[in-house]
């Protein structure tokens, strides 16, 4: 009992990272009608930024995370200004060879500024250590997440519910035409929409630096796993992309813990149980 | 003005066939046809090996584009029914040394997967669609990967043998030196392409093409969308495998890359280059993309930044691809060569491909 308990609490934790990759990338879907491909690509670029400013050249852990978002988002908003908004009037698909693209060119770079070993810097201090929970020690890191994944759900929310910011990019999402008319940038909106949900992605790669190996390939994993969450919760929702995170990080840790064999296959089985009884994802727009 | 046009493309199929070149693309097809024909006289062990992989990766491709480029569907994990394909004809050859069964062998389970995954998979168009294909080509993958006792896991299958090519009584034919396996993969790739000609060109092909350009309209033209969805999506599975099946022969040997989601992008990238609004778009991409290969990779080990970058080059300014910048720079030829004469519109009417 013990042991489902901490499992479930780690999942939770696994959750997080997940959840704060697939709300980007589905704030981006719900917004701008845009699948970024290149989504999990921006959340390896935010890992080896926070890696760089905080196990290289030893800024605080908060300063280089802070630095490896707003790097990110601009990264995003260079994609979107420069590239995507060309594609906006075409097929969904060209925008998905472009993203596609985007995933080439950022896997190689990565490769060529970092090479391919990647260390693990130490946990910040403050963070580092254990509780003891369930007869066992649960980290206090993992917590950390755990906080920060809430606070970044209530504060989505709230930024979406709440703001005048907020009920323009809502009214933008519903209405395009309408919200020009009405005086609304609609372009700016759809630059700081894609920032954001980049930044997003960078803040997940961030935080997983101290314990999470990240390599070249990290990107196109951790899209894949976007994508089955956001087909299970509901693509443009992110209430669905925060269920879907949940179930995919804790089932995924009941799986690696009881059938290590299926942890891959299990994602996939459940995706396809979603499809078959709920093709519109759990929480449908 | 340009009927005449219009007229000489309906009788000359490889007007079609190359989204409205001119004519002496005739002579042009005839050459190539001579040079792959006569390839193993004039070519080395590697530019035939080159050229088997190239043929692989054409009708790859082409199945590919038959999803993409005439219904409107971009799989990203078309990989997935290559590696079925690959390992049912490895594994049927480690048994049985006969390459006709362990072709049959690989398209029929790529083709059953096919349906199985597209039934799930036609649920949804557009992006989730490209998600869905790309989700379930990863567990293929990942099956390949830990499924040891079947797959050998990251080991692979190894020890192929290149099995002859036999009808028990009536013959027996060794496949043993590269130039013969070169043969049967040449007739197999021409046979996959005439009947893929054949296919576009039917009524099924037209009825495709039609859902590509509205779903709706096909509907209420009484086209079942779902069923000729699932059809497309089995013929790209069937096309998929036999290029799988064609490998393991060659390498002799199996492994799960082959199955995992940078592989199904290959097809994706070959027919971006080559074109995605021509029939020859794919088999021309696939040349390229190896040509390109070929070359980057002699200066430097990151080829795949070099290919992001055409990708995005591509996609912002030459979503024809290469075959209708050719076509295009040969009708601009032809104009002004008949300066005065009117111009014609066959390649802007051929190139009416996915909205735009």
């Amino acid at each position: 009992m013990d042991t489902i308990a901490y499992q479930g609490l780690i999942g939770l934790s696994l959750a997080m990272y997940l959840w704060l990759l697939s709300a980007g990338l589905t704030i981006i879907f719900g917004v701008l009608g845009v699948l970024n491909f290149a989504h999990g690509s921006l959340f390896m670029v935010g890992a080896y930024l926070a890696f760089t400013f905080y196990g290289l050249v030893g800024f605080p852990f908060w300063l280089a995370i802070a630095l490896s978002m707003l790097g990110v988002g601009l990264l995003g908003l260079v994609m979107e200004r420069w590239f995507l908004r060309h594609l906006y009037h075409l097929d969904h698909a060209y925008q998905l060879l472009l993203t596609f693209g985007f995933i080439l060119i950022l896997d190689d770079a990565v490769k060529m500024i970092w090479g391919g070993v990647f260390k693990i810097p130490q946990i910040p201090r403050f963070l580092d250590g254990a509780w003891p929970l369930f007869g066992r020690r649960f980290p206090v890191y993992n917590a950390f997440i755990i906080g920060v994944g809430v606070l970044v759900a209530v504060g989505l929310w709230w930024l979406f519910e709440r703001t005048w910011w907020g009920r323009t990019v809502r009214a933008t999402a519903s209405e395009r035409e309408m919200a020009n008319a009405l005086g609304i940038n609609v372009p700016g909106v759809f630059s700081g929409v894609f920032a954001v949900g980049s930044m997003l992605a960078a803040l997940g790669g961030a935080l997983g630096t101290p314990v999470r190996v990240v390599a070249p390939g990290i990107g196109a994993a951790m899209i894949i796993q976007a994508f089955t969450i956001t087909v299970i919760g509901g693509l443009g929702s992110l209430k669905g992309a925060f269920i879907g995170s949940l179930i995919v990080g804790i089932l995924g840790a009941y799986a690696t813990l009881y059938f290590p064999a299926f942890e891959l296959a299990f994602l996939f089985i459940v995706m396809a149980l979603v499809l078959m009884l709920r093709p519109q994802g759990l929480v449908a727009r | 003005m340009d009927s005449k046009g219009g007229e000489a493309a309906n009788r000359r199929p490889w007007h079609a066939l190359f989204g409205g070149l001119a004519s002496p693309l005739g002579w042009a097809l005839a050459a190539l046809a001579l040079l792959l024909a006569f390839l193993p006289f004039l070519a080395g062990r590697y530019p035939l090996y080159l050229a088997i992989q190239i043929l692989i990766l054409s009708v790859f491709s082409l199945g590919f584009n038959l999803l993409f480029g005439y219904t409107g569907l971009l799989s990203f994990g078309q990989a997935g029914f290559y590696a079925v394909g690959s390992y049912a004809c490895a594994k049927i050859l480690l048994a049985t040394p006969s390459l006709l069964l362990g072709l049959l062998g690989g398209l029929v389970a790529a083709g059953t997967t096919a349906v199985v995954l597209g039934v799930l998979c036609i649920r949804h168009t557009r992006v989730y669609f490209s998600m869905l294909t790309l989700a379930f080509g990863m567990m293929i993958y990942s099956v390949a990967w830990k499924w040891r006792d079947v797959t050998g896991g990251d080991d692979g299958l190894v020890g192929i043998p290149r099995a002859p090519l036999e009808v028990p009584p009536l013959f027996s034919l060794s496949l043993a030196s590269m130039e013969r396996y070169y043969y049967v993969v040449l007739l197999c790739a021409g046979l996959a392409i005439w009947l893929m000609y054949r296919l576009v060109h039917s009524p099924l092909g037209l009825a495709l093409q039609a859902i590509r350009d509205s779903e709706t309209r096909a509907a209420f033209a009484g086209i079942p969308v779902a069923r000729y969805r699932l059809i497309a999506f089995t013929i790209a599975g069937l096309y998929a495998g036999l290029a799988g099946a064609l490998l393991p022969p060659l390498e002799n040997t199996v492994t799960p890359p082959i199955a995992h989601w940078s592989h199904s992008a290959e097809p994706v990238l070959a027919t971006l280059l080559g074109g995605i609004n021509a029939f020859a778009g794919p088999v021309v991409g696939a040349f390229l993309l190896f040509m390109l290969k070929d070359i980057i990779v002699r200066y430097t080990e990151y080829w795949l930044i070099v290919l992001g970058v055409i990708v995005v080059v591509l996609v912002m300014g030459f979503r024809g691809g290469v075959v209708s910048i050719l076509a295009e720079a040969v009708h601009r030829r032809a104009r002004r060569d008949r300066r005065g004469e009117g111009e014609t519109e066959g390649i802007r009417r051929s190139g009416n491909g996915l909205g735009e």
